[in-house]
């Protein structure tokens, strides 16, 4: 950037000589970078300090009361490793990151292709699946947590009113159920945020692709795979970063609806790590797993950024 | 999968509306985007419901009225205290963000200096680096600060953590602001000071209005961080409290109470975007995100 230069009065005549201009250049740096220094300092202490600490802790013996006492390398990996929950956290948080995403991007497909047909309510509709996404997560888990109980939960009074059930639905009882039903929360909470990035690639699709497809005799499918799917490839690649990244992470709705359970079968990584810390009082294998989560996270983006970036090559 | 079926649902309703023949939109459109609707709705409406509903063993026990709103109210420290924490939480969390990012994002935009480009890139870094993997190390070191504990330290994490969106946001909107009224306020003899106050801040107020809707929402519902760094009841947000409120009376949950927490915890945020709805998804569909 050459703002340093246009900053100048234009009255200065060039003849005034080069020492002029590298005072002028040189305060202006000063300035630049004293308007810079409240990020500088943020980014210092709230984050490059707390990345060296959680790399330090996970090499010492660190108890939430008693600190660190001393370094230990690799005793924490290996309570990681060693533990009966780590490998069924990570198989369970791949599982729920699956299913997550393959039905949010779904839903969130479905909606957009439903809003973008048009039709007379589009409006109302539009505001109806975007509202959950107005609300926080914790909100809409301790929501569900009361739809899902057996007390006031109305969803099987409603289907015994309508003689639709006979027996009543175990909401989080069971293991596999109580992941069903959490992702139908995370469906409903999320759909309409997904349904809006997908939007705005779906209107950014020409008409006149539409019009010659259907004059060449391409059908509705055709269509959609050849025209649709192609074209919507950026926004469809965002929510996929988005949703991925953002399941891996998955923490308030299972530490809400299921506390882990039942029998240690909704346990998620974040969960683990807070866990170990609170629980175990652990911090330097709570810090261990962090590196461990964070090791995961840069490589499953690293995939995603170097596909999609193939992919565009491609193109 | 579930998936190929709505797959399969959406493409019916693909093409634009003059290639569908009128009988295939109406009935099936109007049953399948009905339904939708309804379960989109109705946690909301039944949440509502809810919380002025009576629950056996609870101050509201049969009928309609504001008991479980009164037990809420008295709960604990009070909502008061929560709800106070909340807004001071969030509103800290806002001027935080904003007192780095609007100098930060002028310097990025509009100045030259050494590691310019090394500290946008740190700061957009923080994105790539998971919260929870960043809280452990937080919580040891708010103790080292002297802030452990402390809505402070609380609402000073929750901003680092809306730095790389709110200085991204921030610097391109200045770098927006034609370069023209700069130099014509420098011929005037404004410093950068004066330019950054009267020229750039008012060009850029859509932006500002964005970074603090975010930080303010973010703040507002965050639950995993206050959980590990708020030790004392006091001192809790909302979200917290509630699930507090949750966990302590294991065995005897009062439901009612719990739905009007949920009330309580939705109302500003379902506000907030009845009023800037419009702006929110105009700005989406103007191309923030091109497909």
């Amino acid at each position: 950037m050459a703002m340093a230069s246009s900053s100048a009065p234009a009255s200065r005549s060039a003849g005034q000589g080069s020492r002029w201009w590298a005072t002028q250049k040189r305060s202006r740096q000063l300035i630049g970078l004293l308007y810079a220094t409240p990020t500088v300092i943020f980014v210092a202490v709230f984050f490059i300090a707390p990345l060296g600490l959680v790399a330090n802790m996970s090499a010492s013996h660190w108890t939430l009361l008693g600190g660190n006492k001393g370094f230990n390398l690799p005793d924490n990996y290996g309570t990681i490793a060693d533990s009966s929950l780590f490998w069924p956290a990570v198989v369970f948080t791949f599982e729920y990151t699956i299913l997550a995403t393959v039905l949010l991007i779904g839903m969130g497909l479905g909606l957009a292709l439903l809003i973008q047909s048009g039709g007379k309510w589009k409006g109302f509709l539009r505001t109806a699946f975007l509202l959950p996404s107005a609300m926080g997560l914790a909100s809409a888990s301790l929501l569900f947590y009361g739809l899902y109980s057996n007390q006031i939960g109305p969803i099987n009074p409603i289907l015994e009113a309508m003689h639709l059930s006979s027996s009543p639905i175990q909401f989080l009882e069971e293991p596999l159920s109580a992941l069903w039903w959490t992702t139908f929360l995370i469906v409903w909470r999320f759909a309409g945020f997904y349904m809006l990035i997908l939007l705005v690639g779906l209107q950014a699709i020409p008409r006149d692709l539409y019009e010659s497809a259907s004059i060449d005799g391409a059908n509705r499918w055709t269509t959609f795979r050849f025209i649709t799917i192609p074209l919507l490839r950026r926004s469809l690649a965002l929510s996929l970063i988005l949703c991925i990244t953002g399941s891996m992470l998955a923490f308030d709705q299972f530490y809400i609806l299921t506390q882990g359970g039942p029998d240690n079968s909704t346990v998620t990584i974040v969960e683990l790590i807070y866990h170990y810390a609170f629980q175990s009082q652990n911090l330097g294998t709570a810090a261990a797993l962090s590196v461990v989560l964070l090791g995961i996270l840069l490589i499953v983006n690293a995939i995603q950024f170097f596909r999609l970036r193939g992919a565009d090559d491609f193109r | 999968m579930r998936s190929t079926e709505i797959a399969a649902t959406g493409m019916a309703t693909l093409s634009p509306r003059r290639f569908l023949p009128s009988a295939l939109k109406s009935t099936p459109y109007y049953m399948l985007s009905g339904a939708l609707a309804i379960v989109f709705l109705f946690p909301l409406a039944w949440a509502a419901f809810a919380s002025v509903s009576g629950t056996p063993g609870s101050t509201q026990v049969t009928g309609f009225g504001p008991g479980n709103y009164q037990t809420l109210f008295a709960w604990n420290n009070g909502l008061p205290t929560y709800f106070f924490n909340t807004v001071i939480l969030s509103c800290a969390t806002v001027v935080f963000t904003l007192a780095v990012s609007l100098p930060g994002g002028y310097a990025f935009a509009k100045f030259d200096f050494p590691f310019r480009n090394t500290i946008f890139m740190a700061t957009l870094a923080i994105l790539m680096v998971p919260v929870a993997s960043m809280l452990i190390p937080l919580f040891v070191l708010l103790k080292f600060l002297g802030i452990q504990d402390s809505i402070l330290g609380l609402a000073l994490v929750m901003a680092m953590f809306q730095l790389p969106f709110a200085t991204f946001m921030i610097r391109v909107s200045m770098e927006a602001v034609p370069k023209e009224l700069e130099e014509a306020a420098q011929v005037d003899g404004a410093g950068t000071f004066q330019v950054f106050r009267r020229i750039l801040l008012p060009n850029v107020r859509p932006g500002i209005v964005t970074v603090a809707l975010f930080a303010f929402l973010a703040a507002w519902n965050d639950f995993i961080t206050p959980l590990i760094l708020i030790g004392t009841s006091s001192k809790e947000p909302l979200a917290l409290a509630m699930t507090t409120m949750r966990e302590q009376s294991i065995g005897v949950i009062d439901y009612g109470s719990l739905e009007a927490g949920v009330v309580v915890m939705a109302l500003p945020c379902l506000i907030l975007f009845f009023a800037l709805q419009g702006q929110y998804v105009r700005g989406f569909m103007s191309g923030a995100i091109k497909g």
